[in-house]
């Protein structure tokens, strides 16, 4: 692909939020003052590292089950969360490494720094990752976690989330986001989730309850799409795509 | 032609304190879901392998710590680097040299060490570029990450097209600077001395 093909489209940041967010209280000493130098494009990172299936272990993407002991499993609502990554220009992004990792159906983090007082799962370390096949689609089993507090402002409770470290192939698509569930009350009074002021943009990072990839008796299923910056022009066979 | 944008970018959302649960579990004591961390080093069970046998390249380590606007030490950042070689090229896929590792700064000190090989020049249609590793910063209160560069105090650096547009005041804060075997790079989040982060 030639250098001109591959550069990435400027950053829309009309749905991402400000780094100063002050209703964010650890955003007020950890946001730069100086407004983000822009680069110009011909000097973008336009590749990053890539990641293969082949590296993957073989229970990494089924996190109700890869820190348990044998015949048992982590406790909490079974949910199949799946989607796909794609890319501003709609195109599936294939090989794309997830990332994820989640509080417990207690709302407890397997992490030295939490100590709120429901109780670690012995059978779940919330840790879990996967890469996108060759359509840009993705899946992995866990279990629903659970709301929790933290020290924002007085009863500040997070609303239900997963968090996502998301790889495309240039180091600029690097994302990390969090997703959460529809329907959830909390998400429209969290500082975070409100970091981001459009509605729709908010909207993106609302995973939907998904019944036809249920399985009675089994597991619920939630469908979450991501969206990585784009190309400028799509290349196929070094046609511009659609030509 | 389709139009170029039929989609927006997902929101970014800050990696929150517990970042290391899903990018460094080992790190902080999660272990035995992965064999090793991602990109932790040679023996790290994707990426890595920054410093293999088999890499030519002078061997460097650059250590650093980030502070906040108080100046206080940020103990629960991650940081990642992506690299050329040191011929310059940028590796693909397979390669030896992966380009690309990450580190979680020390939950007490807040230090960040990494082990490569230094860069080098790199020949753009912008024009060639000194030596440097691309830096992004996530952590608690970082909304967006944060994309810096880390150059060296010992190459020349006159040339390079993107220290050219940075405010001369501004450019030592992307210059590593040697102190005994290592390169030092600091990081200053807001305020005095603030890191130039970019928009790219
Ligand atoms: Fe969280």
């Amino acid at each position: 692909m030639s250098d001109h093909a591959s550069r990435l489209l400027d950053r829309d940041y009309s749905g991402q939020p400000e780094a100063l967010t002050p209703a964010y209280k650890s955003s007020r000493l950890r946001a730069p003052c100086q407004p983000l130098l822009r680069l110009p494009e011909t000097v973008r990172d336009v590749t990053g590292p890539v990641f293969g299936h082949d590296k993957l272990g073989e229970l990494d993407a089924n996190l109700v089950i890869n820190a348990a002991a044998p015949n048992q499993s982590a406790l909490g609502p079974r949910i199949l969360v799946h989607g796909c990554v794609l890319d501003e220009n709609g195109k599936g992004v294939p090989g794309a490494l997830l990332e994820v990792w989640q509080a417990n159906a207690g709302g407890r983090y397997r992490h030295k720094n939490d100590g709120y007082l429901a109780p670690l799962d012995p059978n779940f370390a919330g840790c879990g990752r996967t890469v996108t096949d060759a359509q840009g689609r993705y899946q992995f089993f866990t279990i629903q976690p659970g709301a929790y507090p933290w020290p924002n402002h007085v009863n500040a409770w997070r609303p239900m989330h997963i968090h996502f470290s998301v790889f495309g192939h240039a180091f600029a698509q690097r994302l990390i986001t969090q997703m959460y569930f529809e329907g959830d009350p909390l998400i429209a009074l969290c500082p975070i989730v409100q970091t981001v002021k459009d509605p729709q943009s908010i909207d993106q990072l609302i995973a939907k309850l998904d019944m036809g990839r249920a399985v009675s008796m089994d597991h619920l299923a939630y469908r979450f799409d991501l969206v990585l910056r784009g190309r400028q022009s799509t290349l196929f066979e070094n046609r511009p795509e659609g030509n | 032609m389709r139009p170029p944008r039929r989609y927006k970018e997902s929101p970014s959302q800050t990696a929150g304190p517990y970042v290391h649960i899903g990018c460094t579990p080992n790190f902080v004591g999660v272990q035995g879901i992965y064999s090793a961390d991602l990109g932790a080093g040679p023996d790290a069970d994707l990426g890595g392998a920054l410093q293999g046998a088999d890499v030519p390249g002078e061997r460097i380590t650059i250590a650093g710590q980030i502070c906040d606007g108080a100046g206080e030490l940020i103990t629960d950042a991650m940081v990642e680097s992506w690299q050329a070689d040191a011929q310059g090229r940028y590796p693909t896929a397979g390669a030896s040299f992966s380009g690309w590792a990450r580190q979680a700064c020390d939950l007490t000190t807040g230090v960040f060490t990494f082990r490569t090989i230094k860069p080098g020049c790199i020949q753009t249609s912008g024009g060639p570029q000194s030596p440097h590793i691309s830096i992004w910063i996530v952590a608690r209160g970082i909304n967006l990450g944060l994309h810096t560069r880390i150059y060296f105090a010992d190459e020349d650096n006159s040339a390079d097209p993107v220290l050219a547009a940075i405010d001369p005041m501004r450019r030592q804060t992307l210059i590593a600077s040697q102190r005994g075997d290592a390169y030092v790079f600091n990081v200053r989040l807001q305020g005095e001395n603030e890191t130039v982060f970019f928009d790219l």
